[in-house]
């Protein structure tokens, strides 16, 4: 295999870590609201993610750097092509980031409802974001012969990116809720049980939607699928939101969160996928980003795998011990939110 | 403004905003594992509540260094998009490193820092301190070498791609990564940072004593704060030797306009206080206090030295002189205000009439942002200093920008950025004076009760506001 392809993996493998871990804290903060009515309920909310957050959000800032590591172009494209859409997502980052921060500083209840609607709206702004973003590179943009796309934040609100944003909240609150379900107990945990029901439909009408739009607004996605192995994707999809199903339904709370996650991975294969040899396809396909024309010199890919074979299962081994040091229901202590 | 004038504007504001947090945390971090350390080593109380303390600042100050940095991260992209294409193949092995290495190693052990002290045995809170050190450390560490590179590229070669757009591509990882500027860059920068968390646990530790609030912790962490400040300080002058040293060989244009040199001569003084040169140099440095033959004897080691001017390359290819010189001179005078600061604390310290001297207490309060700016000032001199370039002798500012992205563009993020970071500021400083004022633990408070022994009373909505709601 080609280096450029060993990297367009490890690239997908590194968003689909961060699509799982940031994926429910962002949906937590998606039903932050909704879930939980009073304010030991949302202390108990924050509480579930408090530990983890700040180490699933360097998984994008890992992610990004990934990517300006070995395709430069893409980077380079998407990030000043995408120019206003990353700016209001940069925002809806740090929103959510200080209202976790500082939510519990003051007893007023002005103050905690204030950062309770920024943790809330730039949890789901931030997730909506992330899939309008992932829809538009799907769909394939406009470039122009110096490389840079000059869409504008207009041309990025077509119907197939809202419907792959919807789909990437459904997932967020998929995460979320199953992610809230193995952390509570009593009325929040009955109201997360109830979201990720919702959830699971909402993924599910999402994702038939954004494939449906597709067949109009965006048929480059299917270029990939006349080869059967290229069903993995969705094949698995489908196959772990039906096991969801039966894990909700024989309220087996770990295993639907092992399922939602594999639901991430699953829509992540099935994106690649669409896009593989592309990383941004063009309109015009001849000025697309590839992994042939994008890509690194082979002596920058082969020191960063190196980088990369050392530091990722470190980094796998400590986070699942972090994970686990934390396991079980959110307890309140001193250090708490 | 034009699109670059713009671009500069953001990143120059961003930057110089980030960087404030960053230093506060490496140097919080080095002071955590230390106070970790000894009480890990010691099982003294009065260590676990100063290192508790540390944390509650760490914490409020690290979460807006994060937000701030991934701001950072995105904008080499989302403002200079034809710099990351030229860059990438350099940048993308220490970026990646960085990832990998240091930012997941310190935001996961900063979890168990900050929520873990319950959970976690002694060991693993001890080891978990010092892993967020080590991962401070190497961002630090990593980033730098980027920086660096920028300042004096190595380890490369030119090639045109497939769209006639020139880029560098790596050669040699080693000698990308050690450039010639790499490590006085992070020694000096290293330095700088213990040097900012020292004079932040000073000045607080200072202002207890003066408030009357002293126990053992803030007595405890008063003299550490001294003696490392000290060390710091010192360092400081031993670090930046070696770095301006550096800079003379490799950027000559940046040390002319950093000592306010227009004309290549021999015997060249020090100006230690002057009005800068103009920027064409029509006029030379004047009206100050200056050492003659200073500057040829300190870097040529010898008063007849020959000392590069700026008349070296075209003045098209100068920096804004002024603010090089201005900001140097800023740098270098705190640093010597501080250093002597610091001399007298030692020597009250060994008098041990520290606390009796009110007057050196407040102005160790005062002087809580001296570092801080300092540290600003000094980056400023290193990044003005390289203009017009963005990449030394190889891109130029200009060059680098997003062709896509539009004034209007950078002028809607500019204002946006100008708003949320006035807001992060006032929040830090909120978060920060709250936590002062609760202060640490004193001796007489008794232990945290035991997680899961009284859930009851954490859970229960009766619950008086004050106990345990307001959280950390």
């Amino acid at each position: 295999m080609q280096l450029s392809t060993v990297w367009f993996l490890l690239i997908g493998f590194l968003f689909a870590g961060y699509a799982i871990l940031d994926g429910f804290d962002l949906g937590t903060g998606a039903l932050h609201l909704i879930v939980a009515r009073n304010d030991t309920e949302r202390r108990q909310v924050l509480n579930a993610i408090g530990p983890v957050w700040d180490g699933n959000e360097v998984w994008l800032i890992t992610g990004a750097g990934a990517l300006f590591a070995a395709f430069p172009l893409v980077y380079a494209t998407v990030f000043s092509g995408f120019y206003l859409a990353m700016v209001l997502l940069l925002g809806a980052l740090i929103l959510r980031a200080v209202s976790i921060e500082f939510r519990s500083k003051e007893t007023a209840r002005i103050w905690r409802f204030g950062w309770d609607v920024g943790f809330s709206v730039g949890s789901a702004l931030a997730a909506v974001l992330f899939g309008v973003a992932l829809g538009n590179v799907l769909r394939g943009i406009a470039i122009d012969p110096d490389g840079a796309y000059r869409g504008g934040l207009i041309g990025l609100l077509n119907p197939f990116a809202l419907s792959v944003g919807v789909l990437s909240l459904g997932v967020a609150v998929l995460q979320g809720s199953s992610w809230l379900v193995l952390k509570t107990e009593g009325a929040l945990q009955s109201r997360a049980r109830r979201a990720r029901v919702a959830a699971v439909a909402l993924v599910l009408v999402a994702w038939v939607g954004a494939t449906t739009i597709a067949r109009t607004d965006a048929p480059r996605v299917f270029d990939n699928f006349a080869d059967p192995l290229a069903w993995v994707g969705p094949f698995l999809t489908a196959n772990v939101l039906f096991y969801m199903l039966l894990a909700i339904r024989f309220k087996q709370d770990g295993r639907a969160f092992l399922f939602s996650s594999l639901t991430v991975v699953g829509l992540a294969a099935t994106a690649g996928t669409a896009l593989y040899p592309n990383l941004v396809p063009a309109v015009n396909v001849a000025r697309s980003l590839t992994v042939d024309n994008a890509h690194s010199s082979d002596t920058a890919l082969t020191v960063m795998l190196v980088v990369a074979l050392i530091g990722m299962p470190i980094v796998l081994a400590y986070t699942s011990f972090i994970y686990w040091k934390f396991k079980g229901k959110v307890r309140m202590d001193k250090a708490s939110y | 403004m034009d699109v670059v004038q713009l671009d500069r504007l953001q990143f120059a504001l961003t930057i110089s905003f980030h960087f404030v947090f960053p230093a506060v945390t490496i140097g919080l971090a080095g002071l955590i594992a230390i106070v970790e350390t000894l009480r890990w080593w010691t099982r003294r109380d009065v260590y676990d509540r100063l290192s508790v303390f540390l944390t509650k600042l760490f914490a409020v100050t690290f979460v807006i260094g994060v937000v701030s940095g991934i701001v950072m991260e995105f904008q080499f992209g989302t403002n200079w998009s034809r710099f990351s294409g030229f860059v990438g193949d350099i940048f993308g092995a220490p970026l990646a490193a960085e990832g990998i290495f240091a930012f997941i190693l310190e935001s996961a052990f900063v979890g168990v820092v900050l929520f873990g002290r319950d959970r976690v045995g002694s060991t693993v809170r001890w080891v978990a301190g010092l892993l967020v050190c080590l991962g401070t450390t190497l961002s630090a560490f990593w980033i730098l070498v980027a920086n660096s590179w920028m300042q004096t590229p190595a380890g490369f070669k030119i090639v045109t791609d497939s769209n006639g757009v020139q880029k560098a591509q790596l050669v040699d990882f080693f000698q990308a990564v050690f450039n010639p500027s790499t490590l006085p860059r992070f020694f000096h920068t290293m330095a700088a940072c213990w040097v900012v968390g020292a004079f932040f646990l000073m000045g607080i530790s200072a202002w207890y004593v003066l408030r009357g609030r002293n126990s053992d912790v803030t007595a405890f962490a008063l003299r550490l704060s001294i003696v490392i400040a000290f060390l710091g300080a010192g360092a400081m002058f031993a670090t930046g030797d070696l770095q301006t040293r550096e800079v003379q060989a490799n950027q000559p244009v940046k040390f002319a306009a950093m000592e306010g040199v227009c004309t290549t001569s021999t015997g060249v003084p020090l100006e230690i206080i002057a009005v800068p040169p103009s920027q064409n140099c029509a006029t030379g440095t004047g009206l100050g206090i200056s050492i003659p033959y200073g500057l040829s004897a300190m870097s040529d080691l010898n008063p007849n030295g020959v000392i590069k001017g700026l008349d070296q390359v075209d003045p098209s290819l100068w920096p804004p002189v002024a603010e090089t010189f201005l900001s140097f001179h800023l740098m270098v005078g705190l640093g010597v205000v501080m250093l002597l600061l610091m001399l007298l604390g030692v020597f009250f310290l060994w008098r041990r009439s520290i606390e009796r001297h009110r007057w050196w207490l407040w102005l160790a309060v005062l002087a809580i942002p001296a570092p801080i700016l300092a540290t600003e000032v000094g980056w400023m001199t290193a990044e003005v200093g390289r203009q017009p370039w963005i990449v030394q002798g190889l891109m130029m500012v200009s060059a680098g920008t997003s062709p896509s992205v539009t004034a209007t563009d950078v002028s809607i993020s500019l204002v946006a950025i100008v708003l949320l970071y006035a807001l992060l500021f006032f929040l830090w400083i909120y978060g920060l004076t709250r936590e002062i004022r609760r202060g640490p633990a004193t001796g007489a408070e008794v232990a945290p009760a035991i997680p899961g022994t009284t859930p009851t009373a954490d859970f229960s909505p009766a619950e008086p506001a004050s106990t345990g709601k307001e959280g950390r």
